[in-house]
């Protein structure tokens, strides 16, 4: 087995603590609300006879010890069955499985911007280190840092949707009109400006800052050195030289932050009716929808390890000095 | 005494973060006699709906006729209390985890720092979405989820503190003196790891009010009290038509983070003059 | 005709918290053609901030040359426009640091880092470029560069390293080299193996070598002048064979007995007392506090560089009377 696969294999099976420890949590979570799944379904059909509700719960095997409820559950969970919505008459799994593409192109295409834009930005405030751009930069990034996404959204439609009217406010696509695969990725795309925007901005401040810093400190080496006794340009050095070094702690942290970009989509993906994790999320809360909600925390969870270790193998690509073993 | 001087005298230093505290100030004072001076219940609908600011209501009239500055002063009380307590009780939790897995080490650190990293995996965001549908949104739920899932950052702070001190020679000498481990992380240890976790746990305050906010934008906020993040949603319906109805709370909840981060900024660099950024 | 390198009057400064650090003051030297002039000193005594303000390659921010001129060819390089100073960088000086390990970059291959310098300067690309970095390669000794131009840094040891370096620094056949103590960073059998390769391709190219080092014994080896430093001053320079048989500074002196205790395998092999702070800089010879011969004067006045004999300048009072 090559090195690389052998990496990935022990990187996946890695999931498999974390996916029984976030079962482990849901079940605590279902047992210790108020009321258990019997009940909410009951309540949700309309409020139900006692004796329908004692035959429900003895068809979930609600009324056998915990232990072996528990045991039941994640025998479930391994034949990869997250349970049934009874509000939407379907699998969990399939629900979720459904939404998850919308939500990653949108997290894709928003760290995407963020990764460009801090970069760019990032070598710009710390070639011209405290200059005028970085000056303007770093108090840019202070009001981003303090702007709740989901506002900011409502304020990208105002502007852009509502006043100048040059971009769709919600949605992800155009719906009823027949296009080909072209115009209807061109559809996608403008749909998919907003939502990117809103969500990727705080991460541009965010590494913007990151990268300005590691610039900095990258300025100090000697091969920054070495690159100017070469007789290389300033811009070469910042942009070819210390740039690449400086981006490797960026992506590291970037990969960290997988959670908290997931997270924010959620919201983002509210603002503009993206049909993702995010809308899934708003239409279980509505309809209080507990085994649906349990089972986006759970699968959302997978993606955050998965798209972590999508990163790692990218920063193996970045860095030589890393070998995937 | 001595103390507070000298630590006022950095801090005032860093200009933003004294206007900061200026800013901050003023959102306390209004949270606490806002609602006297302007004794109006955020609920009554006492005009026509969706009216612009006028000398009437001075910020104007939400979707149901309900008066804006009061709920905009009244849902000051609610990001205050929410991120204030949440915070503090992240802080606890997680220096209680840091510090015990920080200072025994081995298995037990082990396992705490695995519950950790586990916390720091899952979607945070989403954690506090299910634990407050779960619990049904109040003031308490909202604030213990917002608390669950800000812990984990603490308790690695607090562990690397406790790591690097554990070994010094005062701490030596106390285990020598036959102090008990209680005392010694309490008494000796804690107060030296403390001021970075001054730092991260005010700005931690500011998240909290962030995430309290999309929390409530969500509809899950507790349904007795009215909180910006609230009126947003509630603007959010007639966007098209009163885009100020949504942006005024925004605002406000943009100025009043703003105000945190910049204070945060400022106690770091009155607290820990060596970590002072470039 | 002029030498190749004129120094005259360098003075370096660092601002920082605690007051200006004068780490070169009023230095004044001269390279000629072909020549190797050795710079030595203790750790501390500004060697290499005088060799990276030749080319102003200090950090910007912080440092300042204060007052000199450094004149190339007659050219002024601290005089000079930024884009013709770079035509200069890497063309008609080449520069080697202390730490190999440090001084490459670490994500890009080395086939690329030199080829790098070859289209910048000579305009060379693609599969020239690459065949002329292989050349290079194997002109500095390195083993299989057919191989080695495709791998990164980290798969070198640090004498291979040292040698790309070089192979970089060589790449435009300058007219001068400046060595940072190019070997201390390497085992001793390798330190052997480099200095001889400078020399050989010193003689080959027909260049300078500016060679900064604390190691006499490579000075013996290698130079022709000499230039000794203390606390940022030049305190003697003569030719190699009197500087290091007849030395005319105490501190030279010094030197050269720490040398020969070193050689006797004595493990405390320094000379007495230590630099003075940079901050704290005493009035008169910087090297009095140390000084068996210090006497009054030494301490209020500091001595001024004298001709003792033609091309030997030393800059004491006391300069007859040290014994060999
Ligand atoms: N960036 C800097 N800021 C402030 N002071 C500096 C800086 N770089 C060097 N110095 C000071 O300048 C003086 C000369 O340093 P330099 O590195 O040139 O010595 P050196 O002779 O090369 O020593 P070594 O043998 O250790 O390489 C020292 O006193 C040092 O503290
Ligand atoms: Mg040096």
């Amino acid at each position: 087995m090559s090195p690389t696969l052998a990496f990935l294999t022990r990187r996946l099976l890695q999931l498999v603590p974390v996916v029984l420890a976030i079962a482990a949590l849901n079940f605590a979570l279902l047992h210790l609300a108020p009321g258990d799944a019997a009940d909410i379904v009951a309540a949700s059909s309309g409020g139900a006879s006692a004796e329908f509700t004692a035959e429900l719960r003895a068809s979930f095997g609600l009324d056998r010890p915990l232990h072996e409820q528990f045991v039941l559950f994640i025998g479930r969970l391994l034949t990869l069955d997250l349970g049934w919505s009874h509000i939407q008459q379907a699998p969990v799994l399939e629900l979720v499985a459904e939404r998850i593409p919308a939500t990653l192109l949108l997290m894709v295409a928003a760290i995407t911007v963020a990764l460009a834009a801090g970069m760019l930005l990032g070598i710009l405030a710390a070639m011209r280190h405290r200059g005028w751009i970085d000056g303007i930069l770093s108090v840019v990034a202070l009001v981003v840092y303090a702007t709740p996404q989901f506002w900011l959204g409502l304020m990208l439609i105002v502007l852009f949707s509502v006043t100048l009217g040059v971009l769709p406010s919600g949605g992800m696509m155009t719906i009823a009109t027949e296009m080909g695969w072209a115009a209807r990725a061109a559809d996608i795309g403008r749909h998919l400006v907003l939502p990117s925007l809103t969500l990727g901005l705080f991460y541009v401040a965010l590494y913007t800052r990151l990268m300005r810093a590691s610039m900095l400190e990258v300025f100090t080496l000697d091969f920054i050195t070495t690159a100017r006794a070469k007789g290389l340009s300033e811009t070469r050095i910042g942009f070819v030289h210390a740039a690449r070094n400086a981006l490797l702690p960026v992506v590291t942290l970037a990969g960290v932050q997988i959670g908290h970009i997931l997270g924010g989509s959620i919201l983002v993906e509210t603002v503009f009716g993206w049909p993702g994790l995010g809308r899934l999320v708003f239409d279980a809360l509505l309809q209080r929808d507990l085994p649906l909600l349990l089972g986006i925390l759970l699968v959302s969870s997978v993606v955050v390890v998965l798209v972590n270790l999508v990163v790692d193998l990218l920063y193996g690509l970045l860095d030589p000095r890393i070998v995937h073993r | 005494m001595m103390g507070l001087l000298v630590f006022w005298r950095r801090f005032r230093r860093n200009r933003a973060a004294v206007a900061g505290l200026a800013v901050l100030l003023l959102v306390v004072a209004a949270a606490i006699i806002g609602p006297v001076l302007h004794p109006i219940d955020p609920f009554d609908m006492i005009g026509r709906p969706t009216q612009l600011p006028s000398a009437r209501f001075l910020l104007g009239t939400d979707v149901s006729g309900r008066d804006i500055l009061a709920g905009l002063l009244h849902g000051a009380r609610v990001s205050l209390v929410v991120g204030i307590v949440a915070s503090l009780v992240a802080t606890a939790f997680g220096l209680l985890v840091g510090a015990v897995a920080g200072y025994y080490g081995g298995a037990v650190d082990n396992v705490l720092m695995r519950c950790t990293d586990f916390f720091l995996t899952i979607p945070s965001f989403v954690l506090a979405i299910v634990i407050v549908a779960i619990f049904q949104p109040s003031i308490v739920t909202v604030t213990s989820a917002i608390a669950a899932v800000s812990w984990p950052s603490v308790a690695r702070l607090v562990r690397g503190e406790f790591i690097a001190q554990r070994d010094r020679d005062y701490v030596r000498a106390c285990r020598a003196l036959g102090m008990k481990d209680r005392e010694i992380i309490l008494r000796q240890i804690l107060p030296n790891a403390l001021p970075p976790v001054i730092v991260v746990s005010s700005l931690m305050v500011a998240t909290a009010i962030l995430t309290e906010s999309g929390l409530s934008f969500l509809g899950l906020s507790d349904p007795d009290v009215i909180s910006w993040g609230y009126q947003i949603g509630v603007g959010r319906t007639v966007l098209r038509v009163a885009w100020w109805m949504s942006a005024i709370p925004g605002i406000t909840i943009l100025v009043t983070v703003l105000a945190i981060n910049l204070v945060g900024e400022g106690l770091n660099d009155a607290l820990n003059p060596r970590l002072q950024q470039r | 005709m002029t030498a190749l390198l004129e120094v005259e009057g360098l003075s370096v400064h660092f601002e920082t918290a605690r007051g200006v650090v004068r780490a070169v003051e009023d230095l004044s030297f001269a390279v000629e053609r072909g020549q190797t002039v050795a710079l030595v000193g203790e750790s501390g005594s500004g060697k290499s901030t005088a060799a990276l303000s030749l080319l102003r390659l200090l950090p910007a921010g912080a440092s300042k040359i204060a007052a000199g001129r450094v004149r190339l060819d007659g050219r002024d390089l601290l005089a000079l426009p930024p884009r013709q100073l770079r035509d200069v960088r890497g063309a008609q000086v080449g520069m080697i640091f202390q730490d190999p390990m440090m001084a490459l970059n670490p994500v890009y291959t080395i086939g690329r880092q030199i080829a790098e310098t070859l289209r910048l300067h000579l305009g060379l690309a693609g599969p020239a470029a690459e065949a002329r970095a292989i050349e290079l390669l194997r002109r500095v000794q390195v083993p299989a560069p057919e191989q080695r131009i495709h791998q990164y840094p980290h798969n070198l040891s640090g004498g291979m390293r040292q040698r790309v370096m070089m192979a970089i620094a060589l790449a435009c056949r300058p007219a001068l080299l400046i060595a940072d103590e190019p070997t201390t960073a390497l085992d001793v059998t390798v330190q052997a193996q480099v200095l001889a390769l400078i020399d050989e391709l010193k003689a080959e190219l027909g260049m300078a070598v500016l060679l900064i080092t604390h190691d006499l014994a490579v000075v013996w080896e290698t130079a022709q002048r000499v230039i000794v430093l203390y606390a940022g001053r030049k305190v003697e320079e003569g030719p190699v064979g009197r500087i290091l048989t007849r030395p005319r500074h105490p501190y030279t002196a010094g030197l050269l007995r720490a040398a020969q205790w070193a050689a006797d395998g004595d493990r405390l092999a320094e000379i007495p007392g230590t630099v003075p702070s940079p901050h704290a800089m005493p009035p008169g010879c910087a090297f009095a506090p140390r000084c068996a011969l210090a006497e009054d004067r030494c301490r209020r006045q500091a001595p001024p560089l004298r001709t003792l004999e033609p091309g030997h300048v030393a800059a004491c009072f006391r300069a007859e009377e040290i014994a060999p």
